[in-house]
């Protein structure tokens, strides 16, 4: 079975969002970029199911040279080729038609990656790739087994889970439990140096969106510190007014 | 001008989030001059139309096709885009969700539509058609900018008032036929809490973590939840460990929340769980740790033992109803 996992590279979780250049850039000073952590799942599961059906993975990233490292952190933990589509990811529109214009050539079964991203979290490109290249596309998946040609998944929706049963090739944008992050062994660092990383230029596309300019939210003001329930109920009841 | 709104129900009622963005899209449509149509699919009870009208719809259209009471994401695209077109609509609104989320990427390349999500706010139309959403998990916003002709709008929950004073409208069935190719992906069956106040949904939330020691310790906090009308929310660390199932998880990899109440109890408060959380209106920490974290995110704190914090506030909160 043929994998590609698609996957961002984002600011780490704890990082602190600030934004220069008038608002209009984030701020990278200081910021550490790992795999989105959506994505770490997609490729934990493409790496259990690759094990189970002796397929191949590719992971793919659209962006800039600063990425490469977190695609060899993926061939660590156990893609075997990395392509790099050399773009700035301008928006989902616009990653969704280079992954759709990649791997329409090179003939998936299953195509994997994160059910959002952690920095601009549209939850988008899965959904656009698919209708794109006219396969299924299901998302928010947390259970993914492949059965001979046959899919079967389980999704999140608001209170539960349902279950969904399709046939290769389809898209899932991915999200725990459905696998746990794998951490790169040794071997697998050692190994990630010598596999394939291509650079490929992007298909010419325009954004349908821009961002004219950032903003933090205003700060959080003091918090009250109460010492019993009385003055709790007492502060959401005059204070808060939502009692 | 013309606007389509798709709505999603829970259980035969319409979903708060889906009214939430019909009167958005009212208000967008007094910016516009324009019309709002709505859009119901599946099997939606007579008597809970009464609400989307009074949300500010002018027209609503109802597909019942009962293969669509479930969310197959390509039959729902399909729909919506046959609607869309027949309506002439240049904008679609819909509330951000699980089904949503799933069918408007769709609907972005179906229709050649610009699509922003996490919106929180109406447009600014004086220069272009410009929208703010909220990006890296609350933490930041943009100013966005949508250059396609048409647009799609998943609109944050709680951004917006739902409105009361529109008119009850009479409800326009749809004769639309839904190609079977869209059923390819099969629902075989769900699980689902059965009556309880979806998370995504909920206007009080109260949230449980690891402090609690245990699952047979929930009780107390599904009291508390009773008492409030509210839904039941765990850190990460309890759905890990499987104390609750996972779609009561909220945090940067779980369920996103935006009530106007967050109760968190004997949660430390980690950045990823309050990525979850900050776009709450009011946070109330209780935890008998004051230098946990959290309380730098409260509005309200008490420092103090869940064990016995909670079952008193539970019953102040039915002392007072």
């Amino acid at each position: 079975m043929k994998i590609l996992v698609c996957i961002t590279h984002v600011p780490d979780t704890t990082s602190k969002i600030q934004f220069i250049d008038n608002n209009t850039q984030l701020d990278k000073n200081g910021v550490q970029f790992i795999i989105g952590p959506y994505d770490d799942y997609a490729l934990a599961r493409a790496v259990e199911l690759k094990a189970e059906s002796n397929g191949s993975i590719t992971v793919l990233n659209v962006g800039e040279a600063e990425t490469e490292p977190t695609l060899r952190k993926a061939l660590a933990i156990g893609a075997d080729e990395a392509v790099r589509i050399n773009a700035f990811p301008k928006d989902a529109y616009f990653v969704a038609k280079q992954i759709a214009n990649f791997s329409k050539d090179n003939g998936y079964d299953l195509i994997l990656m994160g059910r959002e991203s952690i920095d601009f979290n549209g939850g988008m490109v899965h959904g656009m790739v698919g209708e794109l290249i006219g396969i299924p596309s299901i998302s928010p998946v947390m259970k993914l087994e492949i059965e001979g040609s046959k899919g079967k998944l389980s999704r999140e929706i608001e209170g539960g889970k349902e279950f969904i049963e399709v046939d290769l090739p389809f898209i899932a944008g991915c999200q725990e439990p459905i696998a746990e992050w794998k951490i790169p062994n040794m071997r697998g660092i050692m190994s990630a140096r010598t596999k394939p990383l291509t650079v490929k230029e992007p298909v010419d596309v325009v954004a349908q969106t821009v961002v004219n300019s950032y903003e933090l939210p205003p700060a959080k003001g003091a918090v009250k510190i109460v010492d019993n329930v009385d003055q709790l109920v007492d502060l959401l009841k005059n204070d808060a007014k939502i009692l | 001008m013309s606007i389509l709104v798709y709505i999603e129900q829970d259980q035969g009622k319409i979903k708060s989030s889906s009214l939430e963005a019909v009167s958005y899209a009212a208000g967008l449509a007094e910016m516009q001059g324009a019309k709002v149509n709505v859009l119901g699919l599946g099997s939606i009870g007579s008597e809970a139309w009464d609400q989307v009208g009074l949300a500010g719809a002018n027209a609503i259209f109802h597909l019942e096709d009962k293969r669509l009471d479930q969310g197959v994401i390509l039959a729902h695209s399909d729909a919506i885009a046959q609607v869309f077109d027949r309506v002439g609509a240049s904008t679609l609104v819909l509330a951000k969700s699980s089904l949503g989320d799933a069918v408007a990427a769709r609907l972005a390349i179906k229709l050649d539509a610009g699509l922003v999500s996490n919106v929180v706010g109406l447009p600014d139309l004086t220069n272009g058609f410009v929208v703010k959403r909220s990006i890296f998990t609350g933490k930041a916003f943009a100013e966005t900018a949508i250059s396609a002709d048409k647009k799609i709008l998943a609109v944050k929950k709680n951004i917006y008032p739902i409105k009361t004073d529109g008119e009850v409208i009479k409800v326009e069935p749809l004769d639309l036929t839904i190609a079977d190719e869209n059923f390819v992906a099969k629902i075989t069956g769900a699980e689902k809490a059965e009556g309880e106040i979806l998370l995504p949904e909920a206007d009080v939330v109260v949230s449980g973590g690891r402090g609690l020691k245990g699952p047979e310790n929930w009780g107390m906090i599904e009291e508390l939840a009773d008492s409030l009308h509210a839904a039941k929310g765990c850190s990460k660390p309890v759905s890990d460990l499987g104390w609750r199932p996972h779609h009561e998880h909220v945090g940067q990899t779980g369920v996103k929340v935006a009530p106007t109440l967050y109760i968190a109890i004997a949660i430390s408060g980690a950045i990823q769980h309050l990525a979850g959380v900050n776009a709450s209106k009011y946070i109330v920490v209780i935890n008998n740790d004051p230098d946990a974290p959290f309380f730098k995110a409260a509005d309200y704190g008490i420092v103090g033992d869940a064990f016995d914090v909670v079952p008193k506030l539970t019953q102040a909160i039915k002392a007072l109803k």
